[in-house]
C-alpha cells in the first residue's frame, strides 16, 4: 500500500505541476438562468500600462449594461511571443488579441468566427486582415495612419513648414536641420529596440495604393528602382548613409526617444499616428507645448497627392475554446462600440462612420488621402508570409533593416546595390519555390 | 538487517517461514523484501519524474520536431525526413555565426585564468578577503536583463566608459557596440564580468578543500607562492578545472543572453542560439530550428567527449 500511495502522491504532484500551467483560464459557467450573458471571462491584453486603471474603469461601465458578467484581465508583457506559444495549449482566455504569427488559414483553428465579411463590412473597417474564406475572426481595436512624427519647431527653424513631397526633398530637409541645429539628430532609427524599424513596412500602399501587397507578391525583384518596396527601404538607407541618423544606432532606447523628440533633440521618426499622443505627453512633461509635435505623411506623392496607409492595430477575437462565448461576445462588441478606447488612444475609430482623431489635422490641411490595403485574393492569403519566411527576409520585422543600416553606416560589407540585389535574389528564389 | 534487504538473504533457505508466508498474499505491496528494494527508487521518483518531464521529454520532442516542417502553430506536424539537417549543412551562413563564438571562447579562457588567479590569492590570508570575495561573486547574482541594460548605458557614446576614459585624457573613444570589429569584444567582456564569479567560487571551494598540512610542509621545504600553486593547488583542483573548461566551451558555443538583450544579435553579434531563436520565432521554422538545436547539442557532447579523452578523469593524487 505504501508504495502505491507514494506513487499516487508523486504522480499527483507531477500532474499539479503540469496542469498548474494550464489552469486559471475561463471558469465561466455558461448561460446561467437569467436572461443575457453571465459568468466570468478572461481577457488577454498587451496593455500592461493601463490594465489596472483604464481597463478596470471600462469593466465598471460595462457592468452597468451586463451586471452578471465579470471580466478578469491578464496583461502579457511579451504579448506576441507568449500568446503565440499558449495558443497550442488551448488555454488563452476568452477574449484576446490575435497574435501576428497566426496565418490566415489557421484562424479557424483558434478563434470563433464573428460573422461574414459582407455582414460586418457594413459596420466595421479593417475586417479583411483577419478574415479567411469570407469569415471574419478578429475586429480592429483601433486604426492607425502611417507617416512620421516630427518636432515642428526644429523643422521650422530649418525653414521647412510643409511636408517634403519627394525623397530628395526629405533628405534635403534633414540636411537643413543638421545645419541649423547641429545638436539635433535629424532622424532617429531606434535600431536597438528593433520594432520601430518595422513601422517602415507599414507604409506599404502609400505609393502603389491598396493593391501594393498583391502587386509585390507578383514581383520577382521588389527592391528595384521604381518599385514601392525599393522606395521605402532606399529612403531609410539613404538617410543613414548620409549620416543623418544617430551616431551609434546600437545603443538607442525607445522610451528615451520619446523625450528626445519631445525636447527637439531628435527631429523625426517614422511611426504610426498612435505614437503622437505619447510624444506629446513627453513634450508636455519637458515643459513644451503639445503642439510642438506634428505628424506628416511620407515624402512621396501619387497623382499629385500625399497618401497615408491606414491599418489596424491588434484585432480582438474570441477563443474557440471559450466556455462562455456569449459573455465574451458581449464584452467584445461593448469594447469596440461603447468604450471609447480608440479615441482615447488617438486612433482611427474601427467603425466605418467613425471620426478621425484630432492629431491628424495636418493630414486634412495637406489633403492626404487614406489607403487601406486590399485583402489578398482567395487562396493566396498565405502567399506573402510563405515567401518571406522561405526567403528569410523578415519584411514585417527588423532584421534585414538592421542589416542594411549596418551596411549604410559602413559597419558591414557591401553597398546598397549589392544588398538589394541579394534581397531580390532570395525573394525570387523563394517565390519560385512557393508558387511552384 | 543486511540479510533482510540483500537479495541473497532474501532467497536463503534460513528465512523464517512466517515471513515467507506473509509475503505471498500481498504480492508487490507492503513492507516485504520487494518493497524494501524499491524504497530508494520511491525517493527518486519525484526528482527523476521531474527530470524526465522537464528535460528528456522536451528534448525528445525537439528531436521529433527536427524531422518535421512544423511552423510552431499548426496542429499538423508534417514529417520531412532529413531535409532540415541537409539544409543546415548546405547553407554556409548557418555555420558562419560560430565564428562569433571564438570571441567568447577567448573570453572564457581569460575568465578562467582570472578566476583561478583571484581564487588562489584570496584563499590565503589577504586583507579584506571576504569583502573581495563578495565583490567578485556579486555580478553572478544579478539578473541578466539588468546587466544588459546597465552595460548598454556603460558602452553608449558619452556613457560611463567614455566618461571614465575621458577622465584619463583619452578622447575620441570608438563606438563600443556600434563598431562591428569591437562589438563582440565588448559583449564577451561583459560576459566575463558576469560569469567569472561562478568559476571563482568553484575554484575557491576546491582550493579550500586542500588540507592545510600540505602548505605547512611546503613552507618548511621553502616553497614560494608560485611553487605552491604549481605543485599543490593546480593538481589538487584539476577536476574542477576540467569541469570549468567544459562548461566554458559549451557556454561559448551557446551564448545567448548577453548579446540577445544588448544588441538582439544585430551588427554582427549574432550567435548560433540567437539564429536558432530567430529561425523558430521570426521565420516560423520550428522544424529547422529544432534541427539546429540538435546539431548544437551534438557538437557540445562531442567537445565534452574529446575533452574527457585528452584530460582523463583521474582521482586527485595528493593525499
Amino acid at each position: 500500500m505504501a508504495k502505491r500511495h507514494i506513487l499516487a502522491t508523486s504522480t499527483a504532484a507531477a500532474m499539479v505541476l503540469v496542469l498548474g500551467a494550464c489552469s486559471g483560464g475561463s471558469n465561466g459557467g455558461g448561460d446561467g438562468d437569467g436572461d443575457g450573458p453571465s459568468g466570468t471571462i478572461t481577457v488577454l491584453t498587451n496593455r500592461t500600462d493601463i490594465v489596472d486603471t483604464v481597463l478596470q474603469d471600462y469593466v465598471t461601465e460595462f457592468q452597468q449594461t451586463y451586471p452578471d458578467v465579470d471580466v478578469e484581465f491578464e496583461a502579457v508583457t511579451d504579448y506576441e511571443g507568449d500568446v503565440s506559444i499558449r495558443l497550442n495549449s488551448g488555454d488563452y482566455g476568452d477574449v484576446l488579441l490575435i497574435p501576428n504569427t497566426v496565418d490566415a488559414d489557421q484562424l479557424s483553428t483558434f478563434f470563433e468566427p464573428l460573422g461574414s465579411v459582407d455582414e460586418l463590412g457594413d459596420k466595421y473597417r479593417f475586417i479583411h486582415d483577419k478574415a479567411y474564406d469570407g469569415q471574419v475572426y478578429g475586429l480592429a481595436t483601433f486604426g492607425t495612419a502611417m507617416g512620421y512624427v516630427l518636432n515642428k519647431p526644429v523643422w521650422e527653424e530649418a525653414g521647412i513648414t510643409e511636408p517634403p513631397a519627394t525623397p530628395e526633398e526629405f533628405l534635403d530637409a534633414l540636411e537643413a536641420i543638421k545645419e541649423t541645429s547641429p545638436d539635433t539628430v535629424p532622424y532617429y532609427t531606434n535600431y536597438a529596440d528593433g520594432w520601430p524599424l518595422t513601422q517602415w513596412q507599414s507604409n506599404q500602399g502609400s505609393i502603389d495604393g491598396p493593391e501594393a501587397v498583391n502587386l509585390r507578391t507578383e514581383q520577382d525583384a521588389p527592391w528595384t528602382e521604381g518599385e514601392e518596396q525599393y522606395a521605402i527601404d532606399s529612403l531609410l538607407y539613404d538617410v543613414v548613409e548620409a549620416g543623418l541618423s544617430e551616431p551609434d544606432p546600437t545603443t538607442t532606447n525607445w522610451e528615451e526617444s520619446k523625450n528626445l523628440v519631445g525636447t527637439g533633440q531628435v527631429a523625426s521618426m517614422v511611426l504610426g499616428s498612435w505614437a503622437v499622443t505619447q510624444m506629446q505627453d513627453a513634450a508636455e512633461a519637458a515643459g513644451n507645448p503639445r503642439e510642438d509635435i506634428g505628424f506628416w505623411p511620407m515624402p512621396w506623392q501619387t497623382d499629385g497627392a500625399f497618401h497615408t496607409t491606414v491599418g489596424a492595430d491588434y484585432k480582438i477575437a474570441i477563443s474557440k475554446h471559450s466556455e462562455n462565448k456569449e459573455a465574451a461576445e458581449a464584452w467584445l462588441y461593448w469594447f469596440l462600440d461603447e468604450s471609447g478606447f480608440a479615441a482615447s488612444q488617438g486612433g482611427l475609430a474601427p467603425q466605418v462612420d467613425g471620426e478621425s482623431p484630432e492629431i491628424l489635422a495636418d493630414f486634412e490641411t495637406f489633403g492626404v488621402e487614406e489607403v487601406e490595403i486590399a485583402p489578398a485574393p482567395e487562396g493566396e492569403e498565405n502567399l506573402l508570409a510563405d515567401i518571406y519566411n522561405t526567403a528569410e527576409i523578415d519584411l514585417n520585422g527588423d532584421q534585414f533593416r538592421r542589416q542594411y543600416i549596418d551596411v549604410a553606416r559602413g559597419a558591414a560589407d557591401g553597398d546598397k546595390a549589392s544588398f538589394f540585389a541579394d534581397l531580390n535574389d532570395r525573394w525570387a528564389t523563394a517565390r519560385a519555390e512557393v508558387v511552384g | 538487517m543486511a540479510a533482510v534487504t540483500g537479495p541473497a538473504g532474501a532467497l536463503g533457505a534460513t528465512r523464517p517461514a512466517r515471513l515467507r508466508g506473509r509475503r505471498r498474499p500481498a504480492p508487490g505491496g507492503g513492507a516485504t523484501k520487494g518493497g524494501w528494494r524499491v524504497t530508494p527508487w520511491l525517493f527518486l521518483l519525484v526528482p527523476v519524474g521531474m527530470l524526465l518531464l522537464f528535460t528528456y521529454v522536451p528534448v525528445a520532442n525537439m528531436v521529433w520536431y527536427s524531422f518535421t516542417s512544423w511552423d510552431g502553430l499548426d496542429p499538423v506536424k508534417e514529417p520531412v525526413g532529413w531535409k532540415n539537417y541537409v539544409e543546415i549543412f548546405t547553407r554556409p551562413e548557418i555555420f558562419r555565426v560560430f565564428l562569433v563564438s571564438l570571441y567568447y571562447l577567448v573570453g572564457a579562457a581569460v575568465q578562467l585564468v582570472l578566476a583561478l588567479y583571484f581564487a588562489t590569492i584570496l584563499s590565503f590570508s589577504t586583507r579584506f578577503r571576504n569583502w573581495f570575495k563578495g565583490i567578485i561573486f556579486f555580478p553572478y547574482l544579478i539578473n541578466g536583463v539588468a546587466i544588459g541594460l546597465v552595460f548598454l548605458y556603460f558602452f553608449r557614446p558619452g556613457g560611463t566608459l567614455d566618461a571614465f576614459l575621458a577622465a584619463f585624457g583619452f578622447t575620441g573613444p570608438p563606438l563600443w557596440l556600434g563598431d562591428p570589429s569591437l562589438v563582440n569584444v565588448s559583449l564577451a567582456a561583459t560576459s566575463v564580468w558576469r560569469y567569472m564569479g561562478l568559476n571563482f567560487v568553484l575554484f575557491l571551494g576546491a582550493i579550500q578543500s586542500i588540507p592545510n598540512e600540505l602548505y605547512e610542509a611546503a613552507d618548511l621545504d621553502g616553497a614560494n607562492a608560485w611553487q605552491k600553486f604549481r605543485f599543490i593547488i593546480a593538481p589538487g583542483i584539476r577536476q574542477i578545472i576540467g569541469l570549468s573548461v567544459i562548461l566554458a566551451v559549451s557556454g561559448a558555443l551557446s551564448v545567448f543572453e548577453m548579446p540577445f538583450i544588448m544588441t538582439g544579435g544585430a551588427n554582427g553579434s549574432e550567435t548560433f542560439v540567437i539564429q536558432t531563436v530567430n529561425t523558430a520565432f521570426t521565420f516560423s521554422k520550428v522544424g529547422l530550428a529544432s534541427a539546429m538545436a540538435v546539431v548544437l547539442l551534438i557538437i557540445v557532447l562531442f567537445i565534452s567527449w574529446v575533452q574527457r579523452r585528452i584530460v582523463p578523469d583521474e582521482r586527485g593524487d595528493l593525499v
